[in-house]
């Protein structure tokens, strides 16, 4: 099972992503997208991607209502920032540097997606060795509050689905 | 392919709405890329584009399709997808380029020195 089936769950959205693209379900789409998934995942096995347990599937709604809420509010700070540049002396950006709990290659990849999808917050660099991130706030107003926001806001949430 | 016309007024206008804000929004990104003062500044405001900009232009393509030829056209999900996950990737590679140059050359954009670890 594990040598045949080692992504289980990487194999079935492979599948599905195939369907999309395809916009059939026919057998014939299927049969191929089985068999693409099936190459996909023995490529990943060849490299030795690490296996992830997802846990606590149920709180991935509410967190991905929230990225959307955030992605929209953001969006908003930031297009106000950029069309008024007379408040540009009042505004100050910066790096702030956060320590992370969190050491799961995936949950941090998703963490990485979510601050780079909410416009005003890029992910710059990541230092394994003592689990802290760079990050550069385009509208930065207190270091702490941002340390609270990712920790308390994503971290958190994250690691209950992925650790 | 059908033709615009035959939109009903009721998609029509969304459709319109949800275009004319993602054109918007890369316009504003745009416009910030040229008026923002640092790098680590201009960095932000392409993002304005690859984030709401494309879901919105996405979002109305799947209702304009999905009207226009009676069934769900959903594959735009996709685009969104791919670039949820691929903009992080080129972003970091812009953002940790810069600050190597920056550290290298000891600019005041650069980001404070870690502090060292103390050697035991």
């Amino acid at each position: 099972m594990k040598r045949w089936l080692p992504y289980p769950a990487i194999g079935l959205t492979l599948i599905l992503l195939w369907l999309l693209l395809t916009e059939s379900t026919s057998v014939a789409a299927v049969l191929l997208g089985t068999a693409l998934a099936c190459a996909g995942c023995g490529a990943l096995a060849l490299v030795r991607f690490p296996r992830t347990r997802l846990r606590r599937l149920a709180s991935v709604p509410g967190l991905l209502r929230d990225v959307v809420v955030e992605v929209f509010r953001s969006n908003n700070a930031v297009a106000r920032i950029i069309l008024r540049p007379s408040r540009a002396q009042a505004r100050r950006s910066g790096f702030v540097r956060i320590p992370l709990d969190m050491r799961s290659p995936h949950g941090l990849a998703a963490l990485t997606c979510i601050l780079t999808a909410t416009p005003g917050t890029v992910w710059v660099d990541y230092d394994s060795s003592d689990g802290t991130m760079l990050l550069h706030v385009l509208d930065l107003i207190d270091e702490d509050a941002w340390v609270r926001i990712v920790k308390d806001r994503w971290e958190r949430r994250l690691m209950d689905i992925f650790e | 392919m059908t033709h615009a016309a035959d939109v009903p007024l009721w998609a029509a206008v969304p459709v319109a709405f949800l275009l004319l804000i993602g054109a918007g929004l890369a316009l504003a990104g745009s416009i910030g890329l040229v008026t923002l003062r640092s790098f680590y500044d201009r960095m932000h405001a392409p993002t304005l584009g690859t984030t709401l900009g494309i879901g919105s232009i996405l979002v109305a393509s799947m209702l304009y399709f999905s009207i226009l030829q009676t069934r769900f056209v959903l594959h735009e999900i996709l685009i969104a997808a791919f670039m949820v996950v691929t903009t992080p990737v080129t972003l970091m590679l812009l953002a940790r380029a810069a600050l190597y140059r920056d550290e290298r050359e000891g600019n005041p954009d650069a980001p404070p020195r870690r502090p060292t670890p103390v050697q035991d």
